[in-house]
C-alpha cells in the first residue's frame, strides 16, 4: 500500500439505524464492495472498489445507503487537481494507458445550452399540436439532381432507397459485446415498434436479431467483424464506421475475456481472443478508396441499401464530409467529442475531437455552399440529451439524430463510466450471465419506447411553437435559433444570431 | 436602424388578382380599385402590381424595371447591361406626382434583348442568362434594384397603400388579360421601395400575404442554386422556390403546389397507389421546399394565374367567378369591387391550388 495507495473517489454511507443486513447490497455488487461479516452481523464496505453505479442504492429495500464523494482530499490545487494528481499515482502504479468510458465528463462548452429556440408571437399562429397534424416523418438518403418523365409524360418515381424514420432519431451504433445480448434486444424491439433504427455496432448481428432487420443499420468498422453476405443483407442500411466521437483515430479493442458464446461466434472470432480493430480501415488510406468501399458495399447489396459513413468530429470535418458526400454515400454519420464509448484512452477521450454542434453547422453550410447538400441526409450524435438538443440539431441542419447515451440511460445505465470493467451492475455493458440477466429486455423495450414517445411529443410541441407543423420545414432552419453568451466568431460558425438581434 | 435585407421583417398584407381567360385586355384601374376596401390590410409601407399582356409592342423583349439611387448609379449599371443586352428601349416610367407617395427613385425601363455572343459564351440559355443577370446586379450594383424582368409583363411597386401606388404608376394608362395587387403590412420596417410587392423573377410575379415560419430552411435550401435571397422576405424567397420548380426542375405548376404546400403523410396515405408514390417522391426530394406557416399567394406567369393557401389554410383568401373572368382576393369585398355582380365565390381548401389559364392560342 503507502505510495500506491490512491484514495477512493467515492464513500459508501450506510445508515445503521435502517440497514437490515438482508445482504441486498452484497448480492448486486459485482464490485465486491459491500461484504457481510457473519461474526458480528453488519455489512462492511470496501470503498476502494466502487464506481458509484447506484445500483445498491436503488436496490437497498430499506434505502439505508448513499454513495458521496469522499471528502477526504488532496490540498486543493487550481493547477492540479485532484483527478489529475490520482491519474499519475495510478500510471505510476501500472505504466499503462488510462482506459475511461462514456462521454467527455469535462466542463467543455455545451452549445445546445447557449442555443435557444423561437416561438411564434402575433404576426404568425403558433399550431396546437394536439388538434393539428404536426409530422416527425423523416426520409433518409440521397435525393436526385433532377426528376426524370415516363414516356408519357408522368413523373418517374423511383427513388435509391431511402430509410423511413417516424421521427428523426435513431439508436447508434454499440456492438454486441460491448453491451449485453438483452441490451440489444431491447433496442431492436423499440425500434421495430418505433419506426426507427438501432446499429449493430461493429461486433456483428446475433443470429436471433436478424428478425429485426428492417429497423437494424449493420456497421462495417476496420475490425470487419461478422461481416459477411447474411449479415450485409439482413440490414436496412450499412454503416460504414471510420471513426467514433469518444476516440477519434483510434480502433478499438474488446479483451478476450469478452469474447465468449455468442459474442466469439457472432465477431467470427475464437473465443478468447481480444477483438482488435485497427485504426484505420487499412484499405481505405484515402477519400478514394473510402469511394471503392462505399461502391464494393453497394454492390454487395445490389444498390438496395443506403451506406452510411460513420466520421468522428474532428477539425477539418467540413471538407471531410464534402469528400464522402462525393464519395457516393447516401448519409453522413457526424460523432462530436462528447460521444460516449464502452472504452477509450482517457487522454484521447477528453482531449481530441471537437464538438458536434460546431461541425454539424459548418458541414451543413459547407455541403449547401457546394450545392450538394441534397445528396446526402446528415446524421449527427455525441450527445444528444433531450427533445430541444434534437430541435436544436435540426434546426442547424441535420435530418437526424443519433443517440446512444440517452438510450442506454433509459436502459438503466447510471453514467458510472466504467463500462470497461465489464461488470455493468445493470446488465448492460457486460458479459457475465448473472448481470445480463438483470436487464429485462421487455422492460429495456418498454422504456425506450417512452424515451422517444415522450421526445416526439415535445419536438412536436416546440415546432408547433414556432408554428411549423413539418420537421423538414425546420431542418436548417436556423432562424428558430438564437446564441446566448457565445463570441461573434461562435455565432459565425453556428450560422446564428446572437439573442435579441 | 437596419434596412430591408439586411434584417427579415415579417408583414401581413392584402392580396388581389384578376385574369381573362379569354385574354380580353382591361386597364389597372380596376385592381387598384379592388385594393380600396382592403386598405386597413396595408400600413402604407408598401404597394404593388404586375400586369401582364402590358406591352404588346415590345412582347419579345425582356421588359426590366429598375429603381436606382440615382444618375450615378443608373449609368454605372448601364455600362454593365449594355456588355450583355442589346438595349431596344430606354425610359424613365412615366408616374404621377401625388402626395401620397414620396421620396421616390429614378425609376426605369429597359427593352433588352440579351447578346447572342455573350450567350454562347456563357453556356446558358436565354432565361438563365437574364435570372442570372439580375442576381449579379441585384448582389453587386448597390444603387440599382431590378424589381421586374419579364417579357410582356410588368411589375409597379413603391412605399404607399396600393390605391396610391396605383394611381402613382399610372396604371389606368396599361391594360393587361391579368392583374395582381399587393398591399402590405410590414411589422417593422424603414419602408424600402424594392421590399414592396409582388416580387418578380422573369416572367413569375408573387404577391403573398403571410409569415412563412419555414423561411429559412427555403432560403438556405434555395441558395444552393445560385439564387441570393438579397431581401430576406417570404415573397423573393417564394417566387426563387417557383422559379427553381418550374424553370429549372421542369416540374408543372401542379407538381410545384404538390411540393411547397404538401398534403399531410395521413392524406397522402389515403391516396390511390400512383398519386401515393407520386406525393411520396415530391415530398422526399424536395422536403427542403416544403412551406410551412400562413400564406396566401398569387403566383403571376405569362399565360396564367395560380393561387395557394398554405395547407392548414392559415390566411383567408376567396376566388370569384364570372364569365371568363376569375377574381382572386384576401376578402370578397376586393372581389365585389372588381364585379359586384360575381357569379360563384368560394374559398378554395388549404393547400388546394387554383390555377387559371389563358385560352388555347389567345397568348
Amino acid at each position: 500500500m503507502s505510495v500506491e495507495f490512491v484514495n477512493p473517489e467515492f464513500e459508501v454511507i450506510r445508515n445503521d439505524n435502517r440497514c437490515i443486513a438482508c445482504r441486498v447490497c452484497e448480492r448486486q455488487c459485482a464490485n465486491e464492495v459491500h461484504l457481510f461479516d457473519p461474526d458480528r452481523g453488519i455489512i462492511l464496505s470496501d470503498e476502494s472498489k466502487c464506481v458509484n453505479c447506484q445500483r445498491c442504492v436503488s436496490l437497498c429495500p430499506t434505502r439505508a445507503l448513499k454513495i458521496v464523494k469522499n471528502e477526504c482530499r488532496l490540498r486543493e490545487n487550481a493547477n492540479w487537481s485532484d483527478s489529475t494528481i490520482k491519474e499519475i499515482y495510478k500510471q505510476a502504479n501500472s505504466g499503462g494507458v488510462l482506459l475511461s468510458s462514456m462521454g467527455n465528463p469535462n466542463p467543455l462548452p455545451v452549445y445546445w445550452d447557449k442555443i435557444l429556440i423561437n416561438a411564434s408571437q402575433v404576426t404568425n399562429p403558433s399550431i396546437d399540436p394536439l388538434r393539428e397534424p404536426m409530422e416527425t416523418k423523416v426520409f433518409l438518403g440521397k435525393k436526385p439532381d433532377k426528376i426524370t418523365r415516363n414516356e408519357d409524360g408522368s413523373l418517374n418515381c423511383e427513388l435509391l432507397t431511402q430509410l423511413e424514420l417516424s421521427m428523426p432519431v435513431m439508436f447508434s451504433a454499440m456492438s454486441y459485446g460491448s453491451i449485453s445480448y438483452n441490451a440489444h434486444a431491447s433496442l431492436a424491439r423499440a425500434s421495430k415498434e418505433l419506426g426507427i433504427f438501432y446499429n449493430t455496432g461493429e461486433g456483428g448481428l446475433h443470429e436471433d436479431f436478424y428478425c429485426y432487420g428492417e429497423n437494424t443499420i449493420v456497421q462495417v468498422a476496420s475490425g470487419r467483424f461478422g461481416v459477411y453476405e447474411d449479415y450485409l443483407e439482413a440490414g436496412a442500411a450499412v454503416e460504414i464506421k471510420m471513426g467514433q466521437g469518444a476516440k477519434p483515430g483510434i480502433g478499438g479493442h474488446l479483451p478476450g475475456a469478452k469474447i465468449v458464446g455468442d459474442v466469439s461466434r457472432t465477431r467470427m472470432i475464437p473465443e478468447g481472443s481480444d477483438a482488435i480493430s485497427p485504426a484505420p480501415h487499412h484499405d481505405i488510406y484515402s477519400i478514394e478508396d473510402l469511394r471503392q468501399l462505399v461502391f464494393s458495399l453497394k454492390e454487395a447489396t445490389e444498390y438496395k441499401k443506403p451506406i452510411i459513413v460513420k466520421v468522428a468530429a474532428v477539425h477539418n470535418i467540413a471538407a471531410i464530409a464534402s469528400g464522402i458526400a462525393r464519395s457516393g454515400a447516401d448519409i453522413i454519420a457526424i460523432d462530436g467529442f462528447r460521444g460516449g464509448t464502452g472504452a477509450a484512452p482517457t487522454r484521447i477521450r477528453d482531449n481530441v475531437g471537437i464538438p458536434i454542434e460546431l461541425a454539424l453547422a459548418s458541414v451543413d453550410q459547407r455541403l449547401r455552399d457546394e450545392g450538394i447538400r441534397n445528396n446526402v441526409s446528415l446524421v449527427v450524435g455525441g450527445s444528444i440529451r433531450s427533445a430541444s438538443d434534437v430541435v436544436k440539431a435540426i434546426a442547424l441542419g441535420a435530418d437526424a439524430c443519433y443517440i446512444a447515451t440517452a438510450a442506454v440511460l433509459a436502459l438503466g445505465c447510471h453514467l458510472c463510466r466504467t463500462c470497461q470493467t465489464g461488470k455493468c451492475n445493470w446488465g448492460i455493458a457486460t458479459q457475465r450471465p448473472e448481470l445480463v440477466k438483470r436487464l429485462n429486455p421487455d422492460m429495456g423495450a418498454e422504456r425506450l419506447v417512452n424515451l422517444m414517445t415522450a421526445w416526439q411529443h415535445e419536438i412536436k410541441e416546440l415546432m408547433g411553437g414556432m408554428g411549423i407543423n413539418s420537421i423538414e420545414s425546420l431542418r436548417g432552419n436556423r432562424l428558430m435559433l438564437r446564441g446566448i453568451g457565445l463570441t461573434e466568431k461562435e455565432l459565425e460558425i453556428l450560422g446564428i444570431s446572437h439573442a435579441g438581434e | 436602424m437596419k434596412l430591408e435585407g439586411q434584417v427579415r421583417i415579417p408583414s401581413g398584407c392584402a392580396i388581389a388578382a384578376v385574369i381573362s381567360k379569354e385574354g380580353s385586355r382591361m386597364s389597372g384601374e380596376m385592381i387598384t380599385n379592388a385594393m380600396k376596401p382592403m386598405h386597413d390590410r396595408s400600413n402604407g409601407l408598401g404597394g404593388g402590381f404586375a400586369g401582364y399582356g402590358i406591352y404588346p409592342e415590345y412582347k419579345d423583349f425582356y421588359a426590366m424595371h429598375f429603381f436606382f439611387n440615382d444618375r450615378a448609379a443608373r449609368k454605372d449599371c448601364e455600362v454593365f447591361l449594355k456588355e450583355r443586352f442589346e438595349i431596344v428601349q430606354s425610359e424613365r416610367i412615366k408616374t404621377r406626382k401625388i402626395p401620397a407617395i414620396t421620396d421616390e427613385p429614378v425609376i426605369w425601363r429597359y427593352f433588352l434583348s440579351p447578346l447572342k455572343s455573350v450567350l454562347t459564351s456563357m453556356q446558358m440559355d436565354e432565361k438563365e442568362f437574364v435570372a442570372n443577370t439580375i442576381v449579379k446586379i441585384n448582389t453587386e450594383f448597390k444603387g440599382s434594384y431590378v424589381f421586374s424582368s419579364g417579357k410582356n409583363m410588368g411589375a409597379f411597386k413603391a412605399v404607399g397603400f396600393p390605391e396610391d401606388v396605383g394611381e402613382f404608376y399610372r396604371l389606368e394608362e396599361y391594360e393587361g388579360y391579368s392583374w395582381t395587387a399587393h398591399g402590405r403590412y410590414p411589422t417593422n420596417t424603414p419602408g424600402w421601395w424594392g421590399g414592396a410587392h409582388p416580387f418578380t423573377i422573369l416572367d413569375y410575379s408573387i404577391v403573398h400575404n403571410g409569415e412563412i415560419s419555414s423561411y429559412d430552411a427555403n432560403r438556405r435550401f434555395i441558395e444552393m442554386f445560385g439564387y441570393k435571397c438579397n431581401l430576406q422576405t417570404d415573397t423573393e424567397v417564394i417566387a426563387y422556390i417557383m422559379d427553381y420548380l418550374l424553370r429549372v426542375q421542369k416540374l408543372t405548376l401542379e407538381e410545384a403546389a404538390e411540393v411547397i404546400a404538401a398534403p399531410f403523410w395521413s392524406t397522402i396515405a389515403d391516396k390511390s397507389e400512383s398519386e401515393r408514390k407520386k406525393l411520396t417522391y415530391l415530398r422526399t426530394v424536395y422536403s427542403s421546399l416544403l412551406i410551412t406557416g400562413p400564406f396566401s399567394i398569387v403566383f403571376g406567369f405569362n399565360g396564367g394565374l395560380m393561387a395557394l393557401n398554405d395547407r392548414l389554410k392559415l390566411r383567408s383568401m376567396v376566388v370569384g367567378e364570372k364569365n371568363d373572368k376569375v377574381f382572386i382576393a384576401s376578402e370578397e369585398a376586393a372581389i365585389r369591387v372588381m364585379e359586384p355582380d360575381v357569379s360563384k365565390i368560394y374559398a378554395p381548401a388549404g393547400g388546394e391550388p387554383v390555377i387559371v389559364r389563358l385560352k388555347e392560342g389567345t397568348f
